[in-house]
């Protein structure tokens, strides 16, 4: 009798153990994320307070940039309906918290991925969707040509809380030469500072650089000087501990990088599911169930694609067709040049 | 039994209302913190920060630590506060004055300006000096000479600093005539309760204050002289002064906002007290024979000085508490460079807002118990 008690119970405890082991692997493959997402009926997604080609809002509030179509197509595969995003503009020293805290869903902000970043407060960076460096813009009629040409007592302008900060010190530490940071928490605060005369130089991503040459006061009396001090892989981050929401941040960009590789955009995206390549045809769903992995339909990618773009066509409306930098750099495909390059989507 | 139930169930039932609070948010924090992978402690503070900071009153440089880089922000914020402090007592209590004048428009000057400072906010107030007044200032190359040596630009105000030989015997002559003022006060105090003599003790101080340092530099072997600001080119059209010492606009421009703003406050604190006293104390004190001088030394102020001190308390804390907005005009103050700059290099939220909360409240603290101090020590005497 003792025995059969004893092994009874054994068998519930192995049950017990087994069940509490399967309800553990289907909770790894649901996403709490995608879940509240749905459920909220839009992506919530953090954007900068203002910068052309990245994240910018017109006098209607509407959003556009290479920034904001993250969030768009994260939005296109998780609801079918790119436009479904809120957007909260976020300050450099506000956008970590902001999202570890869980007021939004993606950070979609101009970010430069680190190690101390990715390891150390609880975020997960997914890819780089821009390939940036750091640079100095000075007064054209100041006859500097290049970074060697600094003199001790160069006061600089730039942004509160960036990898910029730690960057000129390396910079100008490195080089022995004495400089006044001028730290401002807006960007709009340090263009008008630099406009004014305050800084001798304004620092930030060569690309903050040429959009906010823009905003200048006489933008042709401004250069950008050649040297790039740093390396700036900027791309969109998410909070650390819901891996199925990271992966599909991450294929979401992908996609779209994918797509433009494989020729695939917007318009011809609905006539591709009849080519005669399979990695064209798992790109736009007719093949393949790559979106049950996510528990997404078949169609994720397709509506990414139709909805936003893939990432050339992305790159043209914001950030070339504006006239902030038209040649694409490193940012070009990896076969035509430049350095980007995706896993394969199979 | 029911007394002491009655008595004391309430305060334990508080007590532990406010415990179980304090027990659910540290829990909940730890939870929250704990399934995101974020690690609470203090040991970035001995890290080396790697960022530098504008302007510091002690040496910094980024490879010191996390520590020295709050004991930067925390130095630039007293810094800040103490300076604005000083300018808005002397202001308020001149503006305050003024108010009660008879002279029309004095009195109604000083209303208006009360009026319209106290009643724009003051971010607008830092933004304007900043942002309007300061940037309207001419180039490094462009500016001209104020007082012949001092230059005032749109990177900051340029001023001699003093080089001198022999500081010590001349802080120590300045000691000696602090001491002997001191003493002579004494002696002039019990002269006149003893022996109903007045002898005129101001003058005598201000002579010993003039002599005694003066005598240092003639024999003393003390010297000083003047570094001056020199013009010094960067680039073709950028340039900057270099040597003596550089007050930067970012500091001048939070230093006017403060103490322009805060003195209203502080006029009318000083406005109450004078017209709290009862006019019946003047009219006693001139009848038996004091001058209007004495009146107001003697009379009129230690009493008003009970009813200004408490609500010009809250003033300088206001103030202090007011210079975090700083960091919107790029001043490197404890809010800037701590709550900022080091707060996002090291993700340590949690950490670095505790700390910095904690330091307001000491500073703030601090402030209100000297106030106090010197609240009780002209209060009335009862015997």
């Amino acid at each position: 009798m003792f025995k059969i008690i004893k092994q009874l119970t054994s068998v519930v405890a192995m049950f017990a153990v087994l069940f509490a082991f399967s309800t553990e692997t289907m909770a790894a493959k649901k996403s709490k994320t995608l879940e509240n997402t749905k459920k909220r009926g839009f992506v919530r997604c953090g954007v900068s307070q203002g910068l052309p080609g990245f994240s910018n809002a017109d006098e209607s509030g509407n959003w556009t940039g290479i920034d904001v179509d993250v969030c768009r197509a994260v939005a296109a595969a998780t609801l079918g309906d790119a436009t479904k995003v809120k957007f909260t503009p976020l300050s450099a020293k506000e956008r970590f918290t902001a999202l570890t805290s869980g007021e939004i869903d993606i950070l979609s902000r101009n970010t430069t991925w680190t190690l101390s970043r990715d390891a150390d407060i609880g975020l997960t960076f997914v890819g780089v969707n821009f390939y940036d460096g750091q640079g100095f813009m000075v007064r054209k009629g100041s006859g500097i040509a290049s970074t060697s040409e600094f003199k001790n007592g160069t006061s600089v302008c730039t942004n509160l809380g960036t990898t910029t900060e730690l960057n000129m010190r390396d910079f100008f530490d490195s080089r022995g030469i004495s400089y006044e940071p001028v730290v401002f928490e807006k960007a709009d605060e340090v263009v008008a500072a630099y406009d004014a005369g305050r800084c001798d130089t304004y620092t930030t991503d060569k690309s903050g650089l040429a959009a906010q040459r823009t905003k200048l006061s006489a933008p042709d009396d401004h250069v950008v000087l050649p040297e790039t001090i740093s390396k700036e892989p900027l791309g969109p981050v998410v909070r650390q501990g819901d891996s199925v929401w990271e992966d599909i941040v991450r294929w979401s960009l992908n996609t779209m990088i994918e797509a433009e590789e494989y020729g695939v955009n917007s318009s011809n995206a609905d006539m591709m599911k009849t080519s005669n390549n399979p990695a064209i045809k798992r790109l736009v769903g007719a093949e393949g169930e790559l979106g049950a992995a996510f528990g997404l339909d078949n169609d994720w990618n397709l509506r990414i694609i139709k909805q936003v773009g893939n990432y050339g066509e992305s790159y043209k409306r914001n950030i070339a067709d504006t006239g902030i930098l038209p040649d694409r750099g490193p940012n070009e495909l990896w076969t035509k040049g430049g350095i980007l390059y995706v896993p394969p989507a199979r | 039994m029911n007394n002491i139930v009655k008595k004391f169930l309430p305060q334990i039932l508080a007590i532990l209302f406010v415990v179980l609070i304090f027990g659910f948010l540290t829990i909940n924090a730890q939870t929250n913190m704990d399934n995101r992978g974020i690690d609470f402690g203090f040991g970035f503070l001995s890290q080396e920060s790697s960022f530098d900071v504008q302007f510091s009153l002690i040496e910094y440089s980024g490879s010191d630590s996390y520590a020295r880089a709050f004991l930067v922000g925390l130095l630039n914020t007293l810094l800040v506060s103490f300076i604005s402090i000083i300018f808005c007592t002397i202001l308020g209590v001149i503006i305050g004055v003024a108010r009660l004048s008879s002279n029309y428009l004095i009195k109604n000057s000083a209303a208006w300006y009360v009026e319209f400072f106290r009643n724009i906010p003051l971010l607008l107030q830092i933004f304007f000096w900043y942002y309007a007044a300061l940037r309207a200032l001419p180039l490094p190359e462009k500016a001209n000479a104020w007082f012949g040596v001092t230059y005032m630009t749109v990177k900051g105000y340029y001023i001699p600093s003093m080089v001198w030989e022999n500081l010590n015997v001349f802080l120590y002559c300045g000691l000696a005539a602090i001491i002997s003022i001191i003493i002579l006060r004494n002696y002039a105090n019990n002269l006149r309760d003893n022996k109903g003599k007045q002898i005129p003790v101001l003058l005598y101080s201000l002579a010993i204050l003039i002599i005694l340092p003066l005598l240092s530099f003639l024999i003393g072997g003390v010297s000083l002289d003047f570094e001056l600001p020199q013009l010094k080119k960067l680039s073709k059209i950028s340039y900057i002064y270099e040597g003596g010492i550089s007050l930067p606009p970012e500091l001048i421009a939070l230093v006017l906002a403060l103490s322009l703003y805060t003195s209203t406050f502080v006029a009318e604190c000083v406005r109450a007290g004078i017209e709290g006293v009862s006019k019946g104390q003047k009219e006693a004190a001139a009848s038996v024979g004091l001058t209007p001088n004495q009146v107001l030394k003697l009379v009129i102020m230690p009493q008003a000085l009970r009813i200004i001190i408490p609500p010009t308390t809250n003033q300088y804390l206001n103030l202090t508490k007011n210079s975090s907005l700083a960091a919107a005009i790029a001043y490197p103050d404890l809010v800037l460079v701590f709550a900022g700059t080091a707060l996002m290099q090291t993700g340590k939220a949690i950490e670095i807002v505790s700390i910095t909360m904690l330091t307001y409240l000491t500073i703030s603290l601090t402030i209100a118990a000297i106030m106090n101090w010197y609240n009780k020590k002209i209060e009335i005497k009862e015997k």
